[in-house]
């Protein structure tokens, strides 16, 4: 086995875990290279099948190339999907001119909030990664939230040996992160490995690319001429940017991200 | 850094400020883990701050980056050399952090112990020696650090090394080697040192290289846990992860605890580069087989030749962690892989208090933050093995209640007291005296044996080659002639056990049972050797005259004076 085959085991067994340990069990998709990778993993794990929805939290204010991309990958990969918006928001003018932490908040953490109440889901699976940011780099694999979806970081279980925590109050729900132990490089090696198809936007054309995929007005592009995903691993070795540099939302101050989490955000 | 490099996970355990930071952050350094930019940036803050540089900073700077103002957490980093990639995984030293260390340190394979040459072996030096031995960590270096202070002294380096030494074989640790350095001034950090020319081992860095990668896994009996089992088209397919050994199609297997016996019909695939017939540990699969009766979650297949344990009562070593004290007569769940039973602990033999060490026997509860030896029983039989003989399905976690609130490993099923330590393997086993300490005791005017605990060793289990009056070398053959059995000794690991009808002289040291030098060097000596003992052997009268003929008692030992007898001494084992 060599690294990515011992990567990809683990995701697997930890899909598999929470697929027996969750009764209503739901995956977060993003339709950006993390969340598609985990799709990848899911239909290895159930051997083709997808047994549980995916759910979109459109904010409606995506990049129209990935709405395109996420139904045609639905299609043609036999998945449930539930997209969600959060209208009321949405009608009372919600948007980033609003301020950018407010916008995040109720488009997407209330947004998520509300799928997690209508659909009484016991466990949501997401393609978050401990190297992409500090919060997320204090994440247990399995990982509680109360019924406010809100994240108590400071007293965590300790997860041993594969052990994760499926024995949980009531009302209370559990975020699943398959793929923490990946990286940045990780994740493209095994999308060149597998062939997965993904969303033309992270490769280069005219000199730019995304690196990180979010909502339009609050996602840049980068500098880059890497139009193949060996180009793509050829620039992150030697870049020293971070991977979110292009995220707006987490530079409004230096804990955003940590504050946008705790209250449950993905 | 390569895809199919080994990577190696290392825990750096120690005191508070016995310079763990510092041995983490030259090791950063030396290896060029560090950007540039990076130790530019420090030492600019350094002198900004009016401090000289330390290698400790360089650690600090990427706990300030990965902390942002949350909860402490086990740190993990990483370097390479030529030979493989690192993950260091730095274990706080300070109690409240336990769990977050234990957390961390479970994954490790190996671990460096660092203590200081000037203050010695100190509390948490001994709970984290603890710590490794609840962990069955056995790969252990002990880095003597700050030797600058103690002026490269080789002498209170042995000071050290025997104490530290003392203490962790009685938890059954045999560190491989101690290693004196200076981390602040790198002295035998990368290459040997000029100040301490009477050190003859190996840099820090060039020791961790020695680390051996536990390959073992693929090759132990087969366990493979189910997970799961999915019927989303006409297949029925047993999920689940290989924990060790190979399983291919056409393979007569066992479930345990249900005793049905059936064939691997296929192993499953989504896309066409994972089809394969043969799988083997670290694999999450999925297989078909030939009998389809009800299989489900938490039941063992494995090999019928090779079954795991099926008991509800097995003896374990366990930490506990949670809120409210480990008592006996109550309810618990029990997680061992994929299986869960409600548990209760029926004996509590002893606890040891963290902290300060006092050990109880016959306790009534464990309160957070111990150790104990505990008997625990089950409500229905599970399969499982003894951790030493398969880490990975002789381990398992307590629930009191929705939280994961202890760990343990299986200690043993056995009843009944051992007494003498043994070697065993493949069901030959020697017993051996060779670990027991000889004294000169000043206040009776005699030598006198002292014999440690009782303990068996089985195939790869690292062996106490260096005891307080003893010091064996890392190959030896050791033989039982009453017995005729062989074992083989090799990178102070139990290789195997075999007859003398199958032992080749090898050209390395053989000692007899009691440790004493063979003196033979040539297969041809070994077979004169064995008909002298089976002529001698029937009389007593001509045993010593055989012995001193071909044993040479001194060579590995030494006496040492010692006050007076022991009489019993403090037990740590846990």
């Amino acid at each position: 086995m060599d690294h990515l085959d011992r990567l990809e085991a683990q995701s697997i067994y930890i899909l598999r875990e929470a697929y027996k340990k969750f009764g209503k069990l739901g995956m977060l998709w993003s339709i950006g290279k993390d969340s598609t990778v985990l799709m990848w993993l899911a239909k290895k794990a159930f051997f083709g099948h997808c047994p549980f929805p995916f759910i979109h939290v459109d904010t409606t204010l995506k990049i129209p190339e990935m709405i395109e991309y996420r139904d045609k990958m639905a299609k043609e990969y036999d998945i449930k999907l539930i997209v969600h918006s959060n209208e009321e928001a949405l009608r009372a003018g919600m948007g980033p001119e609003k301020g950018r932490l407010e916008c995040c908040r109720a488009l997407k953490t209330d947004g998520l909030q509300q799928v997690v109440t209508k659909y009484e889901f016991e466990g949501l699976i997401l393609g978050i990664r401990r190297d992409e940011e500090g919060s997320r780099s204090k994440e247990r694999v399995f990982s509680e939230r109360n019924k406010d979806s809100e994240w108590d970081y400071t007293n965590q279980p300790p997860e041993l040996w594969d052990q994760f925590k499926t024995d949980f109050p009531k009302g209370n729900h559990i975020r699943v992160h398959p793929i923490l132990h990946w990286d940045e490089i990780d994740i493209w090696s095994y999308i060149g490995r597998e062939n997965i198809p993904l969303v033309d936007l992270y490769f280069a054309r005219n000199g730019k690319r995304y690196r990180s995929l979010g909502c339009a007005p609050c996602t840049g592009m980068i500098d880059s001429n890497a139009a193949t995903v060996d180009e793509i691993i050829e620039e992150l070795k030697n870049t020293q940017v971070s991977e979110r540099a292009g995220r707006a939302q987490d530079q409004e101050d230096a804990y955003a991200m940590q504050k946008l989490r705790k209250d449950g955000y993905m | 850094m390569g895809n199919d490099r080994e990577i190696l996970k290392i825990v750096v355990v120690g005191h508070v400020d016995h310079g763990k930071s510092t041995v983490i952050g030259r090791l950063l350094y030396d290896t060029k883990a560090v950007p540039e930019g990076k130790i530019e940036r420090v030492k600019q803050i350094s002198k900004e701050k009016g401090k000289p540089f330390e290698y400790a900073y360089l650690l600090d700077a990427f706990e300030e980056e990965q902390k942002q103002g949350i909860t402490i957490d086990i740190t993990q980093l990483q370097f390479f050399t030529d030979k493989r990639d690192y993950v260091i995984i730095d274990a706080p030293g300070h109690k409240e952090f336990l769990k977050n260390m234990i957390s961390g340190a479970a994954n490790a394979e190996a671990a460096l112990l660092i203590i200081d040459a000037l203050e010695g072996v100190q509390e948490q030096s001994k709970r984290h020696g603890y710590i490794l031995s609840l962990l069955g960590i056995q790969k252990v270096y002990v880095a003597v650090n700050k030797m600058d202070l103690i002026d490269y002294s080789e002498e209170k380096f042995n000071e050290i090394r025997h104490e530290m030494n003392k203490f962790l074989n009685s938890l059954h640790v045999y560190p491989l080697k101690y290693i004196p350095i200076s981390a602040f001034y790198g002295e035998n950090m990368t290459h040997g040192s000029d100040k301490m020319k009477w050190y003859q081992g190996e840099s820090i860095l060039e020791s961790i290289d020695l680390f051996e990668k536990e390959k073992g896994l693929e090759d132990k009996a087969l366990r493979f846990p189910i997970q799961d089992v999915y019927k989303f088209d006409n297949r029925r397919i047993i999920a689940g992860r290989v924990e060790s050994g190979t399983i291919k199609v056409g393979d007569e297997i066992l479930i345990s605890p249900s005793n049905k016996i059936t064939r691997v019909k296929t192993v499953e695939y989504w896309v066409d580069r994972d089809k394969r017939d043969v799988v083997s540990a670290g694999m999450s699969v999925g297989i078909t087989v030939e009998d389809e009766f009800f299989n489900k979650r938490g039941e063992v297949i494995s090999h019928k030749n090779n079954p795991p344990l099926v008991s509800d009562t097995f003896k374990a070593n366990l930490f506990w962690m949670g809120r409210n004290s480990l008592i006996k007569n109550k309810k618990y769940k029990l997680k061992l892989v994929t299986q869960e039973q409600e548990c209760e602990i029926i004996s509590i033999s002893k606890v040891t208090d963290a902290t300060t060490l006092d050990t109880m026997e016959n306790a009534m509860e464990v309160k957070t933050n111990d150790v104990a030896e505990v008997t625990i029983r089950t409500k229905e039989n599970i399969s499982f093995d003894e951790f030493k003989n398969n880490p990975n399905t002789g381990r398992f976690v307590l629930l009191d209640g929705y939280d994961v609130s202890g760990g343990g490993i299986v200690s043993d099923l056995e009843k009944g007291v051992q007494t003498t330590s043994k070697l065993s393997h493949n069901h030959n086993e020697i017993t051996v005296t060779c670990f027991d300490e000889y004294f000169y005791f000043l206040a009776e005017g005699s030598v006198r044996k002292v014999t440690g605990r009782p303990y068996t060793f089985g195939h790869g289990d690292v062996l106490p080659i260096m005891g307080e009056t003893y010091l064996y070398p890392n190959d030896f053959d050791l033989i039982d002639l009453k017995s005729r059995l062989s074992a083989r000794v090799r990178k102070s690991r139990l290789e195997e056990i075999v007859g003398f009808n199958e032992y080749n002289y090898d050209s390395v040291p053989i000692i007899d049972t009691n440790g004493a030098y063979i003196k033979i060097k040539s297969q041809e000596a070994f077979n004169e050797l064995i008909n002298d003992y089976e002529i001698n052997s029937h009389n007593i009268n001509k045993w010593a005259a055989f012995a001193n003929k071909w044993m040479d008692f001194m060579r590995f030992r030494q006496i040492k004076f010692d006050n007076a007898l022991r009489i019993s001494e403090v037990d740590y084992f846990i």
